[in-house]
């Protein structure tokens, strides 16, 4: 039987191939989610010189380092600002923000909400696993109530923010989740950001089976992305407060879509000037 | 857009604070992010209005983190960027400096100072952030800063600022201080073709040659060329350690080399930067080292001493960092003892007092008001007495 080698796979020209193997556990959800993210920037039809790729800190912020695209690895909650100046000082460029939940949602929110709030022409790709995980599986801001943290050992005291229901709240003109099982629905989405002029996000659930699915009795990996399987449903138009999410709830389903997708001028520092012009 | 100057060509009457924001635009600056604070205020507000105006972005941040965050991104996307701030808001900026280091985003943070710590003073003088702007950020690093004693210093000094960013690749401050920021003198603002402008180093390679790593420093300077966000370089910018190739290297060795080049680049070329100006110094056998709105006072108190035949001359310091320490080693074999004046209980002192055996004498207070005449003239004598 004739030996198959594949030497190279489309996909790699978006990546810096020398980085590889990424740092990422066996079993990560991030992966997935970085092949979604890569697809769509073959498929934008937009060059990757005018792709960015912004991160904070964390494992999901190590992400643009693989991306072969101008790239950022900023500090820890600010990719969001950072994100913003490039944007307005290069409009013409494609900007992402590819990051945690923990360094987008606690060390970061504030920057989120008013990001989101001017509508700056970002995408924001948030890998959520419900902790922080390179530190070594801590409580965060989306932890969900009651779950098991090294940091919260008797279990959280504290309530999970609604990622996509707080992205919508502030803003967003783009609001989706999807998980790393959904790979090609997360193409679309991250697709449609992309087209799309202002600020949007997409929530993406990822396994963390080191940090949080070990603690919290959710087992490996494969488990947990069965537990997507089977408990996931897609209801792009959804009740928004209805999203609140605990992996470990067997009696509600996870629901997944594209939930918002609307039209509001992106921001300009200018406006006003231009306006003014036009006048 | 009624088209509006860029460079106001002219004499005026100017608030420091304004003629900070006008020193800016000459500069170039096409990007201010920044955050209202006491009593750096004005620059912002002056650079609302007139930035827009020119066709360049102002944006009001949430914080001064987001500020620092946003320098460092627009810098890197080839903007001049600058920030105005004071004391509390300079400590948020602090994790975002070490960034702008890290990466070598060259930029420019104008703090007016105020009385610190904590919210302190929001109102009145202080010039106590100065060991801040050396030290605030975590781990080795140099920058560069400068100290006005005037609002035309204001301006002066924010194009010196940038061009010294530029050149070096770092982050640059105004250390000015509330009396200056908020004082109206004249300032001169010379043609905009006779405003000094040194242009970043550019790469000679193009886009997708493998042998360019864009974080490696070829020349003698040690200052590597910068590429911009959409260039095509497709390069990678890390707050990690990084190598020369600008990716994450978290192995003592690079790491060593790394921190020790951002250091060298400005310790081996301080002649390049420093900058001060001596006055009545030929003969002095007794030195007053001041800086920002201090040095006036001690113009004067210097000039009512030397009428009572004391000879006592002026350093006064222009770039606060790098600190002139061979000039302060080279006046110890002129003179008998330093006096440094300063609003704050003893931060450059200790730095004179680094670099000489000779007596030096602080005359402090710890701000909410200008440094008078007196409490250094008084000092004069007394060293002159016990000399």
């Amino acid at each position: 039987m004739p030996e198959i080698v594949v030497e190279s796979h489309p996909i790699d020209t978006v990546f810096r191939t020398e980085r590889l193997p990424h740092i990422f556990c066996p079993g990560c959800g991030i992966g997935p989610a970085v092949h979604a993210y890569a697809q769509a920037i073959l498929e934008s039809g937009i060059p990757k010189e005018r792709h960015a790729c912004v991160s904070g800190i964390g494992c999901s912020a190590r992400v643009p380092g693989y991306m072969d695209v101008d790239s950022y690895h900023t500090t820890h909650g600010r990719p969001i600002p950072f994100a913003t100046a490039i944007a307005v000082v290069k409009p013409e460029m494609e900007v992402t923000v590819f990051s945690g939940d923990g360094d987008l949602f606690g060390i970061g929110g504030n920057h989120f909400i008013h990001a989101a709030r001017r509508n700056v022409d970002i995408n924001i790709i948030c890998i959520n696993n419900f902790n922080y995980g390179m530190t070594g599986g801590q409580v965060g801001p989306t932890t969900p109530l009651g779950a098991k943290a090294s940091t919260a050992p008797y279990g959280n005291t504290e309530p999970a923010f609604n990622l996509p229901y707080l992205a919508a709240a502030t803003g967003a003109v783009f609001v989706a989740r999807w998980t790393a099982l959904h790979v090609r629905q997360l193409k679309e989405a991250i697709l449609r950001a992309m087209q799309k002029k202002g600020f949007t996000f997409i929530e993406v659930l990822a396994p963390c089976p080191v940090g949080f699915g070990s603690p919290n009795d959710l087992g490996d990996a494969i488990e947990e992305v069965w537990l997507y399987r089977e408990r996931c449903v897609v209801d792009h138009s959804v009740y928004l407060p209805d999203l609140e999410l605990d992996l470990r709830r067997k009696d509600k389903p996870f629901v997944m879509g594209n939930f918002v997708d609307i039209e509001k001028e992106p921001f300009d520092p200018l406006a006003m000037m231009k306006k003014k012009e036009g006048e | 857009m009624s088209p509006e100057e860029r460079v106001l060509t002219g004499s005026h009457f100017l608030l420091g604070d304004h003629a900070c924001a006008e020193g800016g635009l000459a500069a170039g600056c096409d990007f201010f992010a920044g955050y209202p604070i006491t009593p750096s205020t004005e620059v912002a507000e002056r650079l609302a209005r007139r930035l827009p105006a020119v066709g360049s972005i102002f944006i009001q941040m949430e914080d001064e983190l987001a500020s620092m965050a946003a320098l460092v991104g627009a810098s890197l996307s080839g903007a001049r960027a600058m920030s105005a701030t004071s004391g509390p808001g300079f400590s948020l900026m602090m994790e975002n400096i070490g960034m702008a280091v890290m990466m070598e985003a060259p930029c420019v943070v104008v703090n007016i100072q105020r009385g610190a710590p904590s919210t302190g003073l929001p109102t009145l003088v202080g010039q106590s952030d100065m060991m801040q702007a050396r030290w605030g950020s975590h781990g080795d690093y140099e920058i560069a800063a400068y100290s006005p004693s005037s609002p035309q210093e204001c301006f002066d000094h924010v194009i010196k600022a940038f061009n010294t960013a530029d050149r070096w690749r770092i982050p640059v401050f105004v250390m000015a201080d509330e009396l200056i920021g908020h004082m109206s003198e004249r300032v001169v603002i010379p043609p905009a073709d006779q405003i000094p402008r040194v242009e970043r180093k550019r790469p000679r390679h193009k886009p997708d040659d493998p042998d360019f790593l864009h974080c490696l420093a070829e020349d003698e300077d040690l200052v590597p060329p910068i590429v911009h966000a959409g260039e095509g370089y497709r390069a990678n910018f890390d707050s990690l350690t990084h190598d020369e190739k600008g990716y994450p290297a978290t192995f003592p060795e690079p790491h060593d080399r790394l921190v020790r080049r951002l250091v060298d680049k400005i310790r081996l070329h301080t002649d390049q930067i420093i900058e001060y100006e001596e006055i009545f110094m030929d003969d002095a056998e007794l030195a007053v080292i001041a800086y920002g709105s201090t040095a006036r006072s001690a113009r004067r108190a210097i000039n009512e001493a030397r009428r009572e035949g004391v000879r006592v001359g002026l350093l006064r310091l222009i770039t606060v960092w790098p600190f002139p320490e061979n000039k302060v080693k080279e006046l110890s074999n002129q003179v008998k003892a330093f006096v440094v004046p300063e609003l704050n209980l003893g931060q450059m002192s200790r730095e004179v007092e680094r670099f000489t055996s000779l007596p030096v004498i602080g005359v402090n207070h710890a701000g909410g008001v200008m440094m008078a005449p007196d409490p250094i003239l008084d000092a004069i004598r007394e060293v002159k007495k016990n000399a």
